[in-house]
């Protein structure tokens, strides 16, 4: 008795996880790929029999699809522009942080580090009021230092831009924390050492804090990467996309083709192209990286 | 002469420059920090002017008539009290979410049993699965279920997590394995030495994780977004973007609400940041 129970146990504690994962992670993976090869809409939801097969047509339509194409230019903007200044300034603050002596620093990493938990669609919404042409403080204070008014949201480009400024400010909390903690792991020794040889603050950065912080600065740059691929609240709440499809992202395509159009097996098809870049994107960031190392 | 005594000496000579540093870092640091919260200021003195002066040039920065009226605006003729009930609501339910991940983590930790490997592996798998490539099918699959427009079909989806399970597993490895075999001579089963001993031994663990938890819970937008066509299911996030689109001008109000979702998080971060920093700094890199 006491050994059957013994045999059962393991699979009562993991049961309820495994069957919750398998049904809202990994059977619709499978379940993606299916519709993905079908014209699946709404009717379809009502009634399967008028679903139909229709192979790879929904990945070669997407594929033409200019909004689409739009869509993964823009995401290879905010990607490119906006990897690199999340790390710059993630990695910065925290090399700052971590030289300051006074206990009064810590104050900053929760300074830091509070956009990244505030709530994303309330800090959309404070930021679409900066950003406002008339009233927002943005333009008020430039018009103090007479300057002209910035088109923040209005034009395709600028309004990609301060999408970027937004994410950037939300950004770099969780991956300064990041920095923090590795920082904190390169043994003291080594920068006595380089004291000694006379090695000023930033040869000491240069040769010892950068160099140890490789695998930090690889996982940030890997998780930020992917974050920015899959980019969508802030857009969704503060520009929907526009001016012209200006900010429209990957996501957001998804997002408007399969819950504004009901267009399901489209959104699918979508979905996975855009799961494909994000595995090459990733793969291609190892093979650099492995590259680096030798 | 040793090295610490040299470190100290070479200290020593540039120890006045090393105060002129230590200021220069701290300036460059205020101004960094004023620039991050100008933005949660603004918001905040903004949600307590009327919408006149809101809409005022030149902008004023103190409020020149304190009023509360947003406020009452959002909960009178808006329906914020309901966002906040179904809000809480979902933070309850990722509670009892945790507890599923708690008990999935033990499992891993502490049996041997067929399968373990590859079921640990099918859970990791679930991390590096984008939430774009999942939302059309768990959509699909919960209409299937009947459970679109309900909270069973928004809590759902997202109740346990590959990577608190993981966290568990990790923290609970280390529990010693004589004190489980005690109490599981002393004839308790299985679950209760599990609530009696294992989990209050997890505290810490725990205690990040439902502060984590809260801060998600507290933030769900979409999900709530997709499965919710009914306003008596909308979250806060869900009502404040729906907020947004009608009253595209009202700024006060805009602010009122955006203060009312983001001053809970902040006083509950601020007051314990230094457990979940210092989770980041025990579990983030490896």
């Amino acid at each position: 008795m006491k050994g059957s129970s013994q045999k059962l146990a393991p699979y009562l504690f993991i049961g309820p996880s495994i069957i919750l994962l398998t049904l809202f992670s990994l059977l619709p993976i499978l379940l993606a790929l299916v519709i993905s090869f079908t014209d699946m809409d709404l009717s379809g939801l009502v009634n399967y029999d008028s679903i139909r097969f229709i192979g790879l047509e929904n990945y070669t339509n997407v594929l033409l699809d200019p909004s689409f194409i739009k869509s993964l230019g823009n995401t290879l903007f905010f990607v490119i522009i906006g990897v690199p200044l999340v790390l710059i300034f993630s990695l910065s603050i925290a090399i700052l942080i971590n030289m300051g002596k006074s206990r009064a620093f810590k104050i900053f990493r929760v300074v830091f580090y509070l956009p990244s938990v505030t709530n994303v669609v309330a800090v959309a919404v404070v930021w679409s009021y900066l950003y406002n042409p008339t009233l927002g403080l943005f333009n008020y204070v430039l018009g103090l230092m007479n300057l002209g008014p910035v088109p923040w949201l209005t034009d395709p480009t600028v309004a990609k831009v301060s999408l970027i400024v937004l994410a950037v400010w939300r950004g770099i909390g969780l991956n300064m924390i990041i920095f923090i903690a590795a920082i904190k792991g390169i043994p003291g020794s080594y920068y006595e050492a380089a004291q000694l040889d006379g090695a000023n603050t930033w040869q000491q950065i240069r040769y010892i804090t950068l160099p140890q912080l490789r695998y930090a600065i690889f996982f940030v740059s890997i998780t930020t990467m992917i974050g920015w691929l899959q980019f969508f609240e802030e857009p969704f709440v503060m520009t929907k996309g526009k001016p012209l499809d200006g900010t429209l992202t990957a996501s957001l395509f998804i997002y408007n083709n399969g819950f504004q159009f009901s267009k399901f097996g489209y959104a699918a098809a979508g979905s996975f192209i855009l799961f494909f870049a994000i595995i090459a994107v990733t793969l291609i960031q190892f093979r650099l990286q492995n590259k680096a190392e030798s | 002469m040793n090295v610490r005594t040299a470190v100290q000496q070479a200290r020593a000579n540039t120890r006045s420059g090393e105060k002129t540093f230590q200021w220069f870092v701290a300036t460059l640091l205020t101004v960094g920090g004023l620039l991050m919260v100008l933005p949660f200021a603004w918001m905040i003195l903004s949600s307590f002017k009327t919408e006149g002066e809101v809409t005022q040039i030149p902008p004023t920065i103190w409020p020149q008539h304190f009023t509360l009226d947003n406020f009452k605006l959002l909960f009178d003729s808006m329906a914020f009290g309901t966002y906040l009930t179904n809000t809480l609501i979902i933070v309850l339910a990722s509670f009892f979410g945790l507890f599923l991940n708690a008990m999935a983590g033990y499992g891993f930790a502490k049996f041997q049993f067929k399968g373990k490997g590859f079921l640990f592996y099918l859970v990791l798998a679930t991390m590096m699965i984008p939430g774009q490539v999942t939302m059309i099918p768990v959509y699909l699959i919960l209409n299937q279920m009947g459970l679109t427009n309900s909270m069973l079909g928004i809590v759902l989806p997202g109740l346990v997590g590959a990577f608190a399970i993981f966290l568990f597993r990790q923290f609970m490895s280390d529990i010693p394995e004589e004190l489980l075999e005690a109490t599981r001579l002393d004839g308790a089963g299985e679950f209760r030495t599990f609530l009696q001993i294992v989990l209050p031994i997890s505290t810490p663990i725990i205690a990040v994780q439902a502060i984590l938890t809260f801060i998600g819970g507290w933030n769900s937008f979409l999900w709530p977004l997709i499965i919710a066509n009914d306003e008596k299911l909308y979250t806060l996030s869900v009502g404040l973007s729906l907020l947004k689109g009608q009253n595209e001008s009202q700024f006060a109000l805009q602010m009122a609400g955006s203060t009312f979702m983001v001053v809970p998080i902040m006083i509950i971060f601020i007051v314990f940041q230094k457990y979940i920093i210092e989770n980041y700094t025990i579990s983030g890199i490896k």
